[in-house]
C-alpha cells in the first residue's frame, strides 16, 4: 500500500508536523519566558505570566521531545550527524532544557527575591537561547554544513563551533527570535490579566513587525546570495539509505523547488497571513490574535522546509554527502510501523492535550494570584 | 578508521554519570506516583481529608523530584547522537523506534497530565483528579516499559540484521524486538525497583515524623501505605531479579560469569560464591565460600546443565572473532558488488559473528589483517570487569533482602497498630539511602557488565563513538559535572526544607490536633 518513496514524503512531513507542533506550544512557553521580566513588573505580575504556562509548559515540551525521538527513528542519519556535529550547540540547547524544568518547580519554593531572581534568569535565558539556536541551525542547514562519510558511513565533522556563526544563520536566528517573542506574546495577551495583556499585545504587535521585515530579507538574501543545493544525475526516491550513491550540484537556487511545485508557495503566504493578522487582532481579540501568530509560525516553518526539499541537511565540504529525503531514512519497515504507532497516537495526544487545555480555560488574574498561587 | 580511544572513554564516563544521575530521580518518580494514585484513591472513596493533604503534601516532594528527572531526561535522548552518532547511525532502524514510541505513548501523557495534578485541584472533580493521577502513575510505568525495550535490545538484540548497502543494522522482526525475553523480565524488575524506592521514601520520612512527634496520624497512615506497597514492591523486585538473572544466563553468558567470578566451567550444578576476593591477574577468587548447587539452579534452573566460565568463553569468543573476519570480508565486497553470490552466502553464514570481528577494530584499521595475537587480544577485550560487578552484584542483593525484611517487619508493626517504637523508627530512618545503592548498582551490574558491547555481540562500545574531538567532551563533561553538582545541592536542599516543614509546616496539616478540622476529625 505504502511504497518506500511514499512513506520518505509522509515521514518528511510528520518530522515537519512535529516541528511545527513545538515551534507553536512550546514556541509561547519559551516567549512568555523570555518575556517574564519586560511583561511582568512586579513579583504577581510576574506569577500570573507564570500561571499561564506553568499547567501546560511540561506536555508542551514533549514535543520536542518526541521530535527528537522521531527523527531518531525515522531519520537515524539526520540524528547522529546533525547531534554529533553539531556538538556544542546542541549542549547549549540542552543546558537551556535543564535549567527550565527547575526554574519552573523551584522559583516559587523560597521566598527569596534573589532566589527567584536566579531562576528568572534561568527562564529567561534558556527561553532566549532555544529560540536562537533553533533559529542560526536552520540558517546552516541552506549554507551547507561541514561534513563527510568515509565508506562505513561514519561521518566527520570538519567545522567548528564559532564557524556556525555566519551572517545569514545570525540573521536566520533573529527571525526566529522575533517571532517567537511576537507568539509569546500573543499568548500572554489572551490568558493573562488585562492590565499585563495590554502591555503583551504592544509587544507581539512590536516583535511581529520586526519578525516581517527579517523574514522578507532573509528571503531576498536567500534568493539572491546563496547557491542552493540540487541532486544532479538520476533521482533514486526508493533505494537503501546511503546517501554516497548520489551526486549533488551546488549553484542553482533553493527557490527551485517553489518553481517546481507552485503550492510550496503556500509556506510563505500562511506565514505572511499570520503575521498581518495579528498585527490587526492581538489585544483585541484574544483568540483571533493568537491563532494567527500560530499561522505565522507554521508559515514560516513551511517556507524554510519546502525551499531546503529534498534536502534534510546539505553538506558544504563534501555535497555527496548531504542527506536528503530519499538517502537519510530508516528501512521501510520502521517507517511503516512507526507511522502506524503515529497514526493512533497523536490524535489521542491532540485530544487530551485539547481537555486539559478547556479544563485550564480563562485568564490567569491579578486577583486570583493575590488570593492563591497553587503549590506547583 | 580508529576512533580516538580518550573520546570514547571520555563519552563513556559522561554517559554512565549523567544515565546513573537521571535514574536517582526516575525510580522516585516510579514508585511516588503509584503511592499518590493510592492515597488519593483512599481519599475518594472515603472524602477523609486527611488522604487529601496526604496526597498533596507527598505531591510536592513528588514535583521537585519530577523536575529534575525531566531536567536530566532530555539528556539521555540527546546524548545517543551527540556522542554515540555511529551507534545511532548502525542501530537507530530499530533502537530509535522505542524511544519514539514512548514519547508519544507514554511521556506525552506523563507530561500533559503532571500539570493537571497541581493545578487541577479546584478545577476538576475529585474523581477526575484521581483518574488523572492515576493516568500519570501508569504512564511513568509505560514510559519505563519503551525505555527499558530500548535498553534490552542493547543486551540481546533479536529481531534484525546487518545490511551491507546501508552498513547498520535494520529491522526483521518488530514483533522480537517488542516481545523480547530480556525486556519483560528488567521491566518488572525496574520499575518494581522503583515501587520500592517510593515505598522507602515515605516510610522514612514519615518515620522521622513519628520520631518528632509531629504529624502523627498523617504520618502513621503514610507508613502504613508505603509498609504494605513497600512489602509488595520488594518482594516482586527479588523474585523478577532472579528472572532477569536467568535471562541473563540464556544470552549474556560472559556478563554471568564475570558476576560469579567464575574463571573455569564448573561441573553442574555450579555453586553460587557468597564471598570472594576476585583477582583478575591470576584469573581466580582468592577466600572464596561457596553455596552448592544455587548458581546452576539460578542460572540454568536445573541441575545438569553447565554454566560456562570465562576462560570457556575468552575460547569461544576467539573463534567468533575468526569467522567474523570472514564475514566482515564478505560485506566489503558486497559493498562493491551487490551481487556477489558466494560474498552473499559467506556474509550469511557468518553475519552473526561479524561484531565479534569489529572487536578487532579499537587495535588496527583493517580486522582481515589481524594476527593471532591480535584475536587473542581481542577476545581477552571482552571480559568485563569482574571485581566490580562481583561486588555491585552481591550489594545489590542483600538490599534486595534486606528491604523484603524491613517492609515486612513495618507490615506486620502497622497491622498491630505499633508504628512508635523508636528503635524501629530510627532504622527506617536511616535505610533511607540503601534503594538508590541498590538501583544505580543494579545498572552498573547491566551496562557495566555488558562492556565491551554497545550492543551485545553487534556493536563494540569503542566503534559507536562520534568522531568528536577530546576538547570537545571534556568541555560538555565539564559542564556536566558543574551543572548536576549545582542542581544537586538545590535539589537536596529543597527536598530537605519541604520534608522537614512538612504537612503542619506548610498549613496543609494543623499543629494541635484539637484544631483539625470536623471533616478530618472522623479519620
Amino acid at each position: 500500500m505504502f511504497d518506500y518513496e511514499t512513506l520518505r514524503v509522509i515521514w518528511w512531513a510528520l518530522i515537519g508536523i512535529l516541528l511545527i507542533g513545538f515551534a507553536i506550544m512550546d514556541g509561547f512557553d519559551f516567549g512568555v519566558a523570555a518575556l517574564l521580566r519586560i511583561l511582568g513588573r512586579d513579583e504577581h505580575e510576574r506569577i500570573v505570566l507564570l500561571e499561564t504556562i506553568e499547567p501546560t509548559w511540561e506536555g508542551n515540551q514533549v514535543w520536542f521531545i518526541l521530535g527528537g525521538g522521531a527523527v531518531f527513528a525515522a531519520w537515524p542519519l539526520l540524528y547522529a550527524a546533525s547531534f554529533s556535529g553539531l556538538y556544542v550547540a546542541m549542549f547549549v540547547l540542552l543546558v537551556a532544557f535543564i535549567i527550565r524544568p527547575v526554574g519552573f518547580n523551584f522559583r516559587e519554593k523560597v521566598d527569596d527575591p534573589r532566589w527567584r531572581a536566579v531562576w528568572d534568569t534561568c527562564l529567561i535565558a534558556s527561553g532566549v537561547i532555544v529560540m536562537l539556536v533553533c533559529g542560526v541551525a536552520f540558517g546552516n542547514l541552506f549554507l551547507g554544513l561541514p561534513f563527510h562519510y568515509d565508506g562505513d558511513l561514519r561521518m566527520t565533522w570538519d567545522g567548528s563551533f564559532f564557524q556556525l556563526f555566519r551572517p545569514f544563520a545570525l540573521l536566520s536566528g533573529l527571525v526566529s527570535l522575533s517571532m517567537l517573542l511576537a507568539h509569546g506574546a500573543s499568548w500572554a495577551a489572551m490568558k493573562a490579566d488585562h492590565v499585563i495583556a495590554e502591555r503583551a499585545a504592544k509587544v507581539s504587535r512590536m516583535a511581529s513587525a520586526v519578525y516581517i521585515v527579517l523574514f522578507v530579507l532573509a528571503g531576498i538574501w536567500l534568493a539572491y546570495g546563496i547557491p542552493g543545493y540540487a541532486v544532479s544525475g538520476p533521482v533514486v526516491t526508493d533505494a537503501m539509505s546511503n546517501p554516497m550513491n548520489k551526486q549533488v550540484a551546488v549553484g542553482g537556487t533553493w527557490f527551485a523547488s517553489y518553481l517546481m511545485h507552485p503550492y510550496f508557495w503556500a509556506g510563505p503566504v500562511v506565514a505572511f497571513i499570520g503575521a498581518l493578522g495579528l498585527q490587526l487582532f492581538v489585544g483585541k481579540r484574544g483568540f483571533k490574535g493568537f491563532f494567527c501568530s500560530c499561522l505565522a509560525v507554521a508559515g514560516t516553518i513551511l517556507s524554510a522546509g519546502f525551499a531546503l526539499f529534498p534536502f534534510l541537511m546539505p553538506s558544504a565540504a563534501d555535497p555527496t554527502s548531504s542527506l536528503t529525503v530519499w538517502d537519510a531514512s530508516s528501512s521501510r519497515g520502521t517507517l511503516l510501523i512507526m507511522l502506524g504507532v503515529t497514526v493512533v497516537f497523536i490524535p489521542l495526544i491532540l485530544l487530551y492535550t485539547g481537555w486539559v487545555y478547556r479544563v485550564m480555560r480563562g485568564r490567569v488574574t491579578l486577583e486570583h494570584v493575590r488570593k492563591s498561587h497553587s503549590m506547583y | 578508521m580508529i576512533v580516538d580511544p580518550d573520546v570514547v572513554g571520555l563519552s563513556r564516563l559522561q554517559f554512565a554519570l549523567t544515565a546513573l544521575y537521571h535514574f536517582l530521580f526516575v525510580p522516585l518518580t516510579l514508585g511516588l506516583a503509584f503511592m499518590l494514585a493510592i492515597m488519593e484513591s483512599v481519599y475518594v472513596m472515603t472524602r477523609r481529608e486527611v488522604w487529601k493533604r496526604m496526597t498533596q503534601f507527598w505531591g510536592v516532594l513528588f514535583g521537585i523530584n519530577f523536575a529534575m528527572g525531566v531536567a536530566t531526561g532530555v539528556t539521555m535522548e540527546f546524548q545517543f547522537g551527540t556522542n554515540w552518532a555511529y551507534y545511532s547511525h548502525y542501530v537507530g532502524d530499530i533502537f530509535g523506534a522505542p524511544l519514539a514510541i514512548e514519547g508519544m505513548m507514554a511521556f506525552f501523557l506523563e507530561g500533559t497530565l503532571v500539570g493537571l495534578f497541581f493545578f487541577g485541584w479546584d478545577r476538576i472533580s475529585p474523581l477526575k483528579h484521581m483518574l488523572v493521577t492515576w493516568f500519570l502513575a501508569l504512564a511513568t510505568s509505560l514510559s519505563a516499559l519503551w525505555i527499558l525495550i530500548a535498553n534490552a535490545w542493547m543486551q540481546n538484540p533479536v529481531g534484525a540484521a546487518f545490511n551491507p548497502q546501508t552498513m547498520r543494522m535494520e529491522v526483521t522482526s518488530f514483533k522480537e524486538v517488542i516481545f523480547n525475553p530480556v525486556a519483560q523480565s528488567k521491566f518488572v524488575h525496574t520499575v518494581s525497583a522503583g515501587y520500592t524506592m517510593g515505598a522507602m521514601f515515605v516510610l522514612s520520612i514519615s518515620a522521622w515524623y513519628l520520631l518528632r512527634g509531629r504529624n502523627v496520624d498523617f504520618a502513621k497512615r503514610s507508613m502504613t501505605v508505603a509498609a504494605s506497597f513497600g512489602l509488595a514492591a520488594s518482594l516482586s523486585v527479588v523474585v523478577l531479579g532472579d528472572e532477569s538473572g536467568y535471562t541473563v544466563s540464556e544470552n549474556q553468558k560472559m556478563k554471568m560469569a564475570a558476576i560469579e567470578a567464575m574463571w573455569e566451567t564448573e561441573p553442574a550444578p555450579a555453586s553460587f560464591t557468597l564471598f570472594g576476593i576476585p583477582d583478575t591477574k591470576a584469573r581466580e577468587t582468592h577466600a572464596a565460600i561457596r553455596v552448592p548447587w544455587v548458581m546452576g539452579l539460578i542460572g540454568t534452573r536445573s541441575i545438569d546443565q553447565p554454566i560456562p566460565g570465562i576462560a570457556a568463553l575468552v575460547d569461544d569468543a576467539k573463534i567468533r572473532i575468526a569467522d567474523g573476519i570472514k564475514a566482515y570480508d564478505a560485506m566489503l565486497v558486497l559493498r562493491e558488488n551487490k551481487g556477489d553470490e558466494q560474498a552473499k552466502a559467506i556474509l550469511a553464514a557468518h553475519d552473526k559473528d561479524m561484531g565479534y570481528a569489529l572487536l578487532l577494530k579499537r587495535f588496527m584499521d583493517d580486522p582481515r589483517k589481524a594476527t593471532p595475537a591480535d584475536i587473542q587480544k581481542a577476545a581477552d577485550s571482552t571480559i568485563p570487569n569482574v571485581p566490580v560487578l562481583f561486588w555491585s552484584f552481591r550489594i545489590m542483593v542483600a538490599c534486595g533482602m534486606y528491604f523484603i525484611f524491613l517492609f515486612a517487619y513495618a507490615f506486620w508493626r502497622s497491622t498491630q497498630r505499633r508504628l512508635d517504637g523508636r528503635g524501629f523508627l530510627k532504622v527506617a530512618l536511616w535505610s533511607l539511602p540503601l534503594p538508590w545503592v541498590a538501583a544505580e548498582l543494579g545498572w552498573i551490574v547491566a551496562e557495566y557488565g555488558r562492556q565491551p558491547w554497545a550492543i551485545e555481540g553487534v556493536l563494540p562500545t569503542a566503534l559507536g563513538a562520534s568522531s568528536l574531538t577530546a576538547g570537545q567532551v571534556w568541555i560538555s563533561l565539564g559542564g556536566f559535572v558543574l551543572f548536576y553538582t549545582a542542581l544537586a545541592f538545590v535539589d537536596g536542599y529543597l527536598m530537605l526544607k519541604f520534608a522537614r516543614k512538612g504537612p503542619d509546616g506548610l498549613g496543609m496539616w494543623p499543629k494541635r490536633p484539637d484544631a483539625i478540622p470536623v471533616t478530618a476529625q472522623t479519620v
